[in-house]
């Protein structure tokens, strides 16, 4: 959720979402619209501070006259425009979507897809067994931050959020085409041989854990990671004087991430290494 | 901005092929040794990163003088361009051509696609690959469609070096194409263009009248027959002028969409916004097609004049011919023709004494079928993956560089040069009602005299087949390439038209007709197929990049079975593929399913 700007009122945009008239501000998404009118349409490359990439297909809706579905996500809403959001069509795409993501990739850490699946109905195993899967393994090659690709849904959040619309490094990018597309910094080469600065910022945004903290990849491969114990505490770095805020998620007493919450206006979510990664010495209780 | 740079240095060579592009580098912030004045000055901004479009020419002369574009040299042309390493690792990893690994200086492709496959591609890879082993100095590697269906099989030898070298050996034995890639030097010259066209000389042509009439590195000779007069008349009309007799001519694209021409330029030349773009689509790679390679060879200053006049008709002074990467021989003949075009005046800031400045470009793509998609073709140009850009904003409005872009193929430019010398309501007469004008179509397969023919809109496919000597025994014919669809040897009256082909459930897409006789295994066509688009999806979107991995390996699992057995693989296939058609961003993953779905449906493969 982003904070709303003040400005100017802007223009209406009438149109009809599943036969009821809606109406959102000029420059709404349909998904905007659907969300407002209580809609829960899935998503998983959406990202509210990012621009949408519409890559993984999960919030297609039908508009009337279009010959083929539409991304909800990213489409702006149209005077006149009738959308229609539960059709059979569209569940059919989503269904089919969830199986081939589930098929291809590990979804067992991204949120929300579990009840999706079953909500579709969707059966990723009817590929069968031979079915090709990512199969990479994670790649731990700096104390900071974990890569774990066979988890990536390919969604380009990352890829933005290092680039242009966020962080400004471009350390990473989509490398390679197809089904053997991968995020890679350039030559592929470790993080550490890459223009990373460990903001951060990508891990943030990924939606599926394939990027995570090492303290939160480590906890969940000796099984301690339980989020449901985890308390969150939002504050404001000590580091210097920006004032980011600052989201400790504490398990037992001890920091186990660091986020920072979307909706403040000055740093919409982005940490720098500091706020995020240096919070040892607040537990150094030697 | 805060680029990284590795430590990796470029060998002399890398750094030559990157400066003979750009010119040498001017300070240490591009790469060159350090003064004292760049103590005291940054380079950066705006200025820099303008110049992002160089990528792909850059990568380019990095492959063409070495052979591959390692970590150096990357970073170097990076240094160069101000792009950043990763963008650029992205970018040289997403065509076919470039290679970021090392490899022997001469590739050879070899086709295995549908026309060459059914021409007996697979024993000829064999062959050379049982020749040319690792360490013999060249790589031989397996290729799409080449775009010389009509010579099937076919193989292209490229060798680095400087300048770089190459060789198309086609109809292509074991022998000829192991020479062609040892000595491309000395490899027996191509046949010329109009071996391509087996109505050559026929005076009632009208697309191809000049193919094999005319000499196609003489300006002069163009103009004995007939060239410049249509650009002449654009002058004497106006733009506003030209665009209505291109919409009164009913001309639509021939490309595949079959969108109307004249509104497609309206729209472009009455944007505000500023400037406009013209962009030729030449990078012809749809399997099967070899139309625009014919005319680009055999009379490549009627695509200059073409791409002239509708960079006049909707306000563009610049034009970009985006040209397939495996088409040397079409590169070497439009790059004279756009030379000598400039010199003469017919180019340049002052086209014929009019007070209109025009001028083209080439950029070659590098082996992604994807970058025929109008909008993965901007983002390559601008030195970005080839992914398609979701639409809305279309191109006439964002396009190009952000701004109002028309993009036309060479086929429907070339179609121009006619409408304004005949006249819109002379050209609207030929053809039907709806498809009006003359078309082109691509034949190969078994057929007698394979090639490009021309017919005006309406003839059957009947008539068509038999002009090109069809051969006993067709079982099916592939219309519309990889992402068309098969119609069966009994609808040989199916009129080809754009209404007509849709009425008849299928569609004429780019002109492809690929006739297949009962020797060639349907399954293995399919396959085919299936592995082609699961090699050419961009990856952007999950319906395409999974889907096309799981059409293929369904079509794997029932290729050897039928009836019940592969009831449950086609219900699975029948479903995946409606979504692929639904939910897909682009045109590629929307057309995956069609070839298959049709053969299943119409020619009862695996019943
Ligand atoms: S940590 Fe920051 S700099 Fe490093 S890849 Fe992620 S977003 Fe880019
Ligand atoms: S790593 Fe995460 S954010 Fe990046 S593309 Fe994959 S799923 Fe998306
Ligand atoms: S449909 Fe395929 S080619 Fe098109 S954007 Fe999606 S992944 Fe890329
Ligand atoms: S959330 Fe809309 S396409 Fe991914
Ligand atoms: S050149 Fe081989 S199929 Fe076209």
């Amino acid at each position: 959720m982003t904070a709303i700007p003040l400005g100017v009122p802007r223009r209406l945009v009438e149109f009809t979402l599943d036969g009821r008239e809606a109406r959102v501000p000029e420059g709404s998404t349909i998904l905007d619209a659907c969300r407002a009118a209580g809609k829960d349409i899935p998503t998983l490359c959406e990202g509210d501070t990012l621009r949408p990439k519409n890559a993984c297909r999960v919030c297609v809706v039908e508009v009337e006259g279009s010959r083929t579905l539409v991304p909800a996500c990213s489409r702006t809403a149209e005077p006149g425009m009738e959308v229609r959001t539960g059709t059979e069509r569209a569940r059919h795409s989503r269904k089919v979507v969830l199986e081939l993501l589930a098929s291809s990739v590990d979804l067992s850490t991204t949120p929300r897809v579990a009840g999706w699946l079953k909500e579709y109905e969707a059966k990723p195993d009817r590929f069968g067994p031979e079915a090709a899967r990512l199969n990479e393994e994670p790649r731990v090659d700096n104390e900071l931050y974990v890569r774990d690709y066979d988890k990536c849904i390919l969604c380009y959040k990352c890829v933005d959020a290092c680039g242009d619309q966020w962080q400004n490094t471009f350390a990473i990018s989509v490398a390679g085409r197809g089904f053997d597309a991968r995020i890679a910094v350039e030559h592929d080469a470790p993080l550490t041989d890459s223009a990373c600065v460990y903001c951060g910022n990508c891990i943030e945004v990924c939606p599926t854990g394939a990027l995570s903290f090492k303290s939160e990849f480590d906890m969940r491969a000796a099984g301690t990671w339980d989020e449901s114990a985890q308390t969150e505490t939002t504050t404001v770095c000590a580091y210097c004087g920006v004032g980011c805020n600052l989201t400790l998620h504490v398990q037992d007493n001890e920091i186990v991430k660091v986020t920072s919450p979307y909706d403040n206006p000055v740093t919409h979510g982005n940490l720098c290494i500091k706020g995020r990664f240096g919070y040892q010495h607040v537990q150094n209780r030697d | 901005m805060d680029l990284h740079f590795g430590d990796s240095k470029p060998t002399d060579d890398e750094r030559a092929a990157v400066d003979a592009l750009l010119g040498p580098p001017e300070s240490s912030w591009e790469g060159a040794d350090r003064s004292d004045a760049d103590l005291r000055w940054a380079r950066g901004g705006r200025a820099a990163r303008d110049r992002r479009d160089l990528l792909l020419p850059g990568l380019h002369a990095l492959n063409d003088r070495i052979g591959w574009i390692s970590e150096g040299a990357l970073d170097y042309l990076c240094r160069r361009l101000t792009v950043p390493p990763a963008e650029a690792y992205g970018v040289a990893t997403f065509y076919a051509l470039f290679s970021v690994r090392p490899r022997p200086a001469t590739v050879l492709h070899v086709c295995t696609d549908l026309a060459c496959a059914a021409a007996g591609a697979g024993g000829l890879c064999a062959g050379i690959e049982g020749r040319l082993r690792p360490g013999s100095g060249v790589s031989v590697q397996r290729s799409p469609c080449l775009g010389l269906c009509e010579r099937a099989p076919a193989a292209l030898a490229v060798k680095a070096g400087d300048p770089v070298r190459t060789a198309v050996s086609a109809p292509a034995t074991v022998e000829d194409a192991v020479l062609a890639a040892s000595a491309p030097d000395s490899a027996p010259a191509e046949p010329p263009a109009a071996m391509a066209v087996p109505q050559a000389g026929d005076p009632s042509l009208t697309l191809l009248r000049r193919v094999g009439v005319v000499d196609p590195s003489s300006l002069d000779d163009y103009r004995v027959h007939g060239g410049y007069t249509a650009l002449r008349r654009a002058f004497e009309l106006g733009p506003a002028g030209v665009i209505r007799e291109v919409t009164d001519s009913g001309l639509v694209g021939r490309g595949g969409a079959a969108f109307p021409t004249g509104r497609k330029w309206q729209a472009t030349a009455s944007q505000p916004d500023h400037p406009h773009y013209l962009v030729c689509n030449a990078d012809e790679s749809e399997p099967g097609t070899f139309k625009d390679r014919v005319l680009m060879e055999g009379d490549p200053y009627a695509l200059v004049e073409a791409m002239t006049i509708a960079g006049y008709a909707t306000g563009a002074h610049r034009g970009y011919l985006y040209l397939r990467g495996e088409y040397p021989r079409a590169l070497r003949r439009l790059e004279h023709a756009i030379a000598q075009a400039r010199a003469r005046g017919f180019l340049g800031d002052d086209v014929l004494g009019q007070g209109y400045a025009f001028d083209i470009e080439i950029r070659r793509g590098a082996g992604a079928y994807i970058c025929g998609e109008e909008t993965a073709l901007f983002n390559s140009i601008e030195g970005y993956r080839g992914e398609p850009r979701s639409k809305p904003p279309f191109p006439v409005e964002k396009g190009l560089f952000g701004k109002p872009t028309v993009e036309n193929n060479v086929e429907t430019l070339v179609n121009v040069l006619p409408i304004l010398t005949m006249g819109a309501p002379a050209y609207a007469a030929v053809g039907t009602a709806r498809s009006t004008g003359p078309k082109l179509y691509c034949v190969s397969g078994s057929v007698d005299r394979p090639g490009v023919y021309e017919l005006p809109f309406g003839a059957t496919l009947g008539e068509l087949l038999r002009l090109a000597g069809v051969r006993d025994g067709l079982r099916a014919v592939l219309l519309g390439g990889a992402a068309g669809g098969f119609v069966r040897a009994d609808e040989m009256d199916i009129p080809l038209t754009f209404e007509g082909t849709r009425e008849a459930g299928t569609t004429l897409g780019s002109g492809v007709v690929l006739a297949f006789d009962g020797t060639v295994p349907l399954p293995r066509l399919l396959l085919r197929i299936a592995e082609f688009f699961r090699d050419e999806s961009c990856g952007q979107c999950v319906p395409c990049r999974v889907g096309t991995v799981r059409q293929e390996e369904a079509l794997h699992r029932i290729a050897e079975r039928t009836g019940a057995a592969a009831a449950d693989d086609i219900a699975l296939l029948r479903e995946v593929g409606r979504a692929m058609r639904d939910a897909s961003i682009c045109g590629l993953g929307q057309t995956a399913w069609n070839a298959v779905e049709s053969a299943i449906d119409r020619l009862g493969a695996y019943a």
